[in-house]
């Protein structure tokens, strides 16, 4: 399905990004080489208030992590996204993103100064940069989806980063169900073992639709997203 | 899982008052002050947030939290990180050996997701948080809202990524006790949910004393 392209963008690493998904388009987020991390925001772009709530999104659906046929909720009852396709299957949104203090401990200096634009970014600064085109501030800051990672909760409630989660060309596809503003930032993960600095590459296309099209299994998954996408459709009556 | 009791004497207690069943409740704390919370009855969860008392914008981050410390739950030991990765309290005691955190907090909105269009009248924490801060917090307002701390409930989550809310591993008289590592402001709903076993369909009284 190319037809229905918009756009293609690339989207580097340690760089962010920022766009409002139409109800009804699609993006699809490809990992192009493997092993990538994209740390996630979503608000309802009509009223940024209300945003993307990671706790009402896992009870909703008795889930820890996001994969094909979940839906991101937002604070109000409302699917802001679908993800109506994934080829990597989990999707973390538990814990957290990075901030300067963290990249420096672990990656050493890694300033504008040496390293022009190859510097050293992390999730947290580029969040508040791409926010602040948006007039948000870091009160707006809250729990991200982090595509493409996967961390294991034992029983004892310890996390364990899982190694190669993504593999080259995994891609995750979601469809707004409202006007959702996502702010995506292409920045390691703060418990990722490597100690190295080497974000990879992620494609992104955007692909024109209508909501509901893709979201059917989404929507049917359970009794609670039939209701969530119900008080969706009310919302734009 | 571990318990441990604190030596702390509730006669001494510099602050000490019982919050009913369904009410907020919010108070600052000092640096070096210790907070004890208690489910007097027993099964009963505390929806919990906590902010910097002098810049509200620094506030509990349950993502932080999880992450740096690599463990989901809560315990003694545990340090609450805010958002700014700074400690705000430390868990210096605890009898109920477990709290949640991914759980977050019952709203008009998503009780109607969880349970049905029709509940939407019900009582919830959200309602309690907002009536709070909009009447008694100023500073406060609905962006300040983040994912909260669940004390005394249990939100068991599987290697397979599911998320199972559970009977209650608390009871009656069971507590948790905090140290607060900078001026913070604690914000509490006691927690009015009665479409799942959070509260044992019953929710009841806690007591929340200060040394």
């Amino acid at each position: 399905m190319t037809t229905d392209v918009l756009l293609e963008e690339s989207l580097r690493g340690g760089q962010m990004w920022s766009r409002v998904l139409r109800r009804g388009q699609r993006l699809r987020l490809t990992d192009v080489e493997g092993g990538a991390c994209v740390p996630a925001l979503l608000f309802n772009a009509d009223q940024s208030l209300e945003r993307y709530n990671m706790p009402d999104t896992l009870k909703a659906q008795h889930i820890a992590r996001l994969t094909q046929g979940n839906a991101l909720y937002s604070d109000m009852g409302r699917v802001l996204c679908a993800v109506v396709e994934d080829t990597c299957g989990w999707h973390d949104t538990i814990s957290g993103f990075g901030d300067a203090a963290q990249a420096l401990a672990k990656y050493g200096e890694g300033d504008y100064q040496t390293l022009r634009n190859e510097r050293i970014r992390n999730s947290r600064d580029n969040f508040l940069v791409e926010l602040g085109k948006y007039g948000l501030t870091v009160r707006d800051l809250s729990a991200s989806v982090n595509f493409f990672v996967k961390l294991r909760a034992g029983e004892d409630g310890a996390l364990e980063w899982v190694s190669g989660n993504s593999r080259a060309g995994a891609f995750v596809e979601l469809e707004s169900e409202m006007n959702t503003l996502l702010v995506l930032t292409n920045t390691p993960h703060p418990l990722d073992p490597a100690d190295r600095y080497a974000p990879k590459p992620v494609r992104l296309s955007l692909f024109a639709g209508s909501a509901g099209a893709r979201s059917a299994a989404c929507r049917s998954a359970c009794a609670e997203n039939e209701r969530g996408f119900s008080l969706t459709e009310s919302y734009f009556l | 899982m571990t318990l441990r009791e604190s030596s702390l004497d509730p006669k001494r207690a510099s602050f000490d008052t019982v919050v009913g069943a369904g009410l907020a409740f919010s108070h600052e704390i000092k640096a070096g002050q210790t907070l004890r919370i208690v489910d007097l009855e027993g099964n009963q969860a505390v929806d919990t947030l906590f902010y910097n008392a002098q810049d509200a914008r620094e506030r509990y981050s349950a993502v932080d939290t999880i992450q740096r410390q690599g463990n989901i739950y809560l315990t003694t030991g545990t340090r609450l990180f805010s958002n700014e990765g700074q400690a705000l309290l430390t868990i210096t005691a605890d009898t109920c050996g477990r709290h949640d955190t991914l759980g977050g907090a019952c709203s008009a909105e998503s009780n109607q997701v969880r349970y049905a269009l029709d509940k939407k009248y019900m009582h919830n924490c959200r309602d309690s948080f907002l009536l709070e801060i909009q009447t008694r917090r100023p500073q406060l307002s609905k962006r300040d809202l983040a994912p909260n701390i669940n004390f005394f409930m249990n939100v068991p989550v599987t290697p397979e990524g599911g998320l199972k809310f559970d009977d209650g591993i608390s009871g009656p008289d069971r507590y948790v006790e905090l140290r607060a590592d900078k001026d913070v402001l604690v914000l509490i709903s006691n927690c009015p949910q009665l479409n799942n076993p959070c509260n044992g369909y019953n929710p009841t009284r806690i007591r929340v004393l200060v040394w």
